[in-house]
């Protein structure tokens, strides 16, 4: 398909990214306001030859992901969040048995039923920590229509490269914001598929311990006869109780990812050389955080801008770089505080680092950020 | 010359089991195994997929494509499985409390969907696993770790509830009745769509010693006794019935099956999408291929 120009949602360009990523299964229950992803999966799907079924509850729709993944096809699910809640112990078990999928959250506000109608940004350490026991997984937040676009074929090449649940958190003004967007020609976007055994099955060891910690899956009904559980395992996929054993699959599931943020990290900075006043803001908040520093920059402000674009694993040494040369540091965010005690993390207090926060359903403006600079003054 | 299910078992690796002496689950899994050996099924093909509790636990033993799941979760996992690829055989192996408790939703809307799986369901009145508690099956006034002044709740008849959930084949069996189970096992295999077949397997280790059974031998007798075909249910009063159960195929109707709807649904799109490609080429040339291809996909449904 050639390269086209679309006005199109948000929840639209995680459809079509999805698709050109090679996603072939989608369970879903409809939700506010995810259900256009749904609807439209059910309609695409089927034209390509791919599965859509709608789930009686989102438990379900997270497990009928995980069975498809296994049976072989890219699979995801999307919903908001008390959906998302719902769906924490497939996430669970997709981190434990190691099964590549993809969960889109279309945040809204909460706790519990919450703001049906309205943007978020307050589901960042639910994505990182809303299942039990140690974990990790990917998760990544766009800015644009056309960013959702493009994260949403990396959120599919990152679950099948390290077979890990990669979440991506849209929010509310994200999904249902409708901007021009230049889909490119399908045949130019790299897409990657996960490893596969190559050797016989009499060797096949579905949990090896590999250099990297990522070890080839085959897909059920392949002739690779083996077990899956969210047990802890050994190498052969077996439960097992030996302290070694857990410890090595411990690891594994964490080095896996963390021994390759350089490859699945990324941000994006502004002005970041000479800023003496750096703002930090994600997903939908960093449109007015920009527009802020634009602003304030007009203005003679020395102010940078970072934007995580991969939320976990959070980019630490990234913003290490750049926190360490300025003196006082901003995190925008539309909820009460959740990322900002990631940078505190990353800078242990030494800074002055102040939240601006905003949780009325609205989405925070510009103004609001560049008063509440002009205050500090 | 080795006994038959020694084929079919990881035997070198995962045994010893975890079920207690007495447990009826072991009796269960060798007719599963006598049922898919007679229908011939390559293991390469066998997908077994499980939840959580002590009958779940047999995915560990025998040499298939094997998924132990999440508690209650069997069922949407293999509902995924089966759509993903339906000509693959998928077997739910789960009990009275992974299937009807915490697995209740997913249990019936997979029976209303009339997708092809068979589900092995072996109802010991009682969780097993965790110690002795109370399950949706426990009768009323019977006895279990988390009711020990006698249960206050009314039990589900799960065969009847897969039943008017919309199931196309429901049989009912117990671990003494050993060649009829391997009979009802093989026939809801040959089944195209939702098959249960529920198994009263005893747990003399907690059911047993709570409600005061006997051992697994008086166990086994109690069902021996108190089973009546279904074929010969005319014979018996109602009154008589109620502390008698039914065996045998309870109920196999017609219905169309999930995953061979699903493919139509695929073929009528993709017929939608080339006639919308050809209504967009101009001229006479256009019009003529669509009337072919409506001729050609009308022919497929």
């Amino acid at each position: 398909m050639p390269e086209r120009v679309i006005l199109m949602q948000g929840n639209e360009a995680c459809v079509e990214g999805a698709i050109a990523a090679g996603c072939r299964f989608f369970g879903g229950y409809p939700i506010t306001p995810s259900t256009e992803i749904a609807e439209l999966m059910s309609e695409k799907l089927p034209q390509v030859g791919g599965k859509f079924i709608q789930m009686e509850d989102e438990i379900g729709s997270i497990s009928a992901v995980l069975g498809a993944s296994v049976a072989g096809l890219k699979a995801m699910t999307a919903t908001s969040g008390p959906g998302f809640s719902l769906m924490q112990e497939g996430i669970g078990y997709a981190c434990m048995a190691e099964i590549p999928s993809v969960i889109i959250n279309v945040m809204r506000g909460g706790p519990s039923t919450g703001l049906p109608t309205k943007t978020s940004q307050a589901d960042v350490m639910q994505a990182r920590w809303g299942t039990h026991g140690d974990h990790f997984l990917i998760t990544m937040a766009p800015e644009s229509v056309k960013e959702t676009f493009y994260l949403t074929i990396k959120a599919f090449n990152m679950a099948e490269k390290y077979r890990v649940p990669v979440i991506l958190l849209l929010d509310e003004a994200i999904g249902h914001m409708r901007e021009k967007v230049t889909l490119p020609d399908y045949s130019e976007i790299l897409i990657e598929d996960r490893l596969t055994p190559i050797v016989p099955p009499q060797w096949y060891k579905p949990y090896e311990i590999t250099t990297d910690f990522i070890t080839p899956m085959a897909a059920f009904g392949n002739g690779y006869r083996y077990n899956i559980t969210g047990l802890t395992h050994d190498e052969m996929g077996f439960p097992t109780n030996k302290e070694n054993e857990i410890v090595s699959t411990m690891n594994k599931l964490r080095d896996k990812i963390m021994r390759a943020t350089s490859d699945i990290s990324d941000y994006e900075a502004l002005y970041a050389d000479d800023a003496n006043t750096l703002i930090i803001a994600f997903g939908s908040a960093s449109r007015s955080a920009k527009e802020a520093v634009e602003y304030l920059r007009a203005h003679r402000r020395k102010v940078g801008f970072f934007r995580p674009i991969t939320i976990w694993p959070f980019p630490e040494k990234e913003l290490n770089r750049l926190i360490k040369k300025v003196e006082q540091v901003y995190v925008v965010e539309m909820n009460q505080g959740q990322l900002i005690d990631e940078v505190r993390k990353v800078e242990c207090y030494h800074k002055k680092i102040v939240g601006i926060n905003r949780y009325d359903g609205e989405m925070i403006t510009p103004n609001q950020i560049i008063s509440k600079i002009r205050e500090a003054k | 010359m080795q006994p038959l299910v020694l084929n079919y078992l990881r035997a070198k690796k995962q045994f010893p089991h975890v079920w207690c002496p007495g447990c009826g689950h072991g009796v269960v899994m060798g007719s599963l195994i006598r049922a898919i050996d007679k229908l011939n099924y390559n293991k390469d093909n066998v997908v077994m997929v499980s939840g959580i509790g002590c009958s779940s636990r047999m995915t560990s033993y025998v040499d298939f494509n094997t998924l132990h799941t999440l508690h209650g979760r069997p069922i949407a996992f293999a509902t995924g499985l089966k759509l993903a690829r339906p000509e693959l055989p998928v077997i739910v192996i789960t009990g009275d409390g992974d299937a009807t408790a915490i697995g209740g939703n997913h249990f019936i809307h997979a029976a209303r969907r009339n997708i092809d799986l068979t589900v092995i369901l072996m109802n010991n009145n009682i969780y097993g696993m965790t110690g002795g508690q109370v399950s949706p099956t426990t009768p009323y006034g019977g006895r279990g770790s988390t009711a020990k002044m006698g249960n206050p709740e009314h039990p589900f008849d799960i065969s009847e509830l897969a039943i008017a959930a919309g199931a196309s084949f429901v049989a009912r069996s117990t671990a003494y009745h050993v060649p009829a189970l391997d009979r009802l096992i093989q026939q809801a295999l040959e089944n195209k769509g939702f098959s249960l077949v529920e198994i009263f397997s005893q747990c003399p280790t907690y059911e047993g010693k709570w409600n005061k059974r006997g051992d697994a031998a008086n166990m086994l007798k109690y069902y021996k006794e108190n089973a009546v075909p279904v074929t010969s249910r005319s014979k018996f009063s109602d009154e008589d019935m109620k502390s008698k159960f039914t065996i045998g195929v309870l109920h196999k109707i017609e219905k169309a099956e999930f995953t061979a709807e699903y493919q139509k649904i695929i073929e009528r799109s993709q017929a939608q999408q080339k006639m919308n490609k050809l209504s967009s080429e101009k001229g006479e040339n256009g019009s003529e291929r669509k009337k072919q291809v409506k001729e050609e996909t009308s022919t497929k449904d």
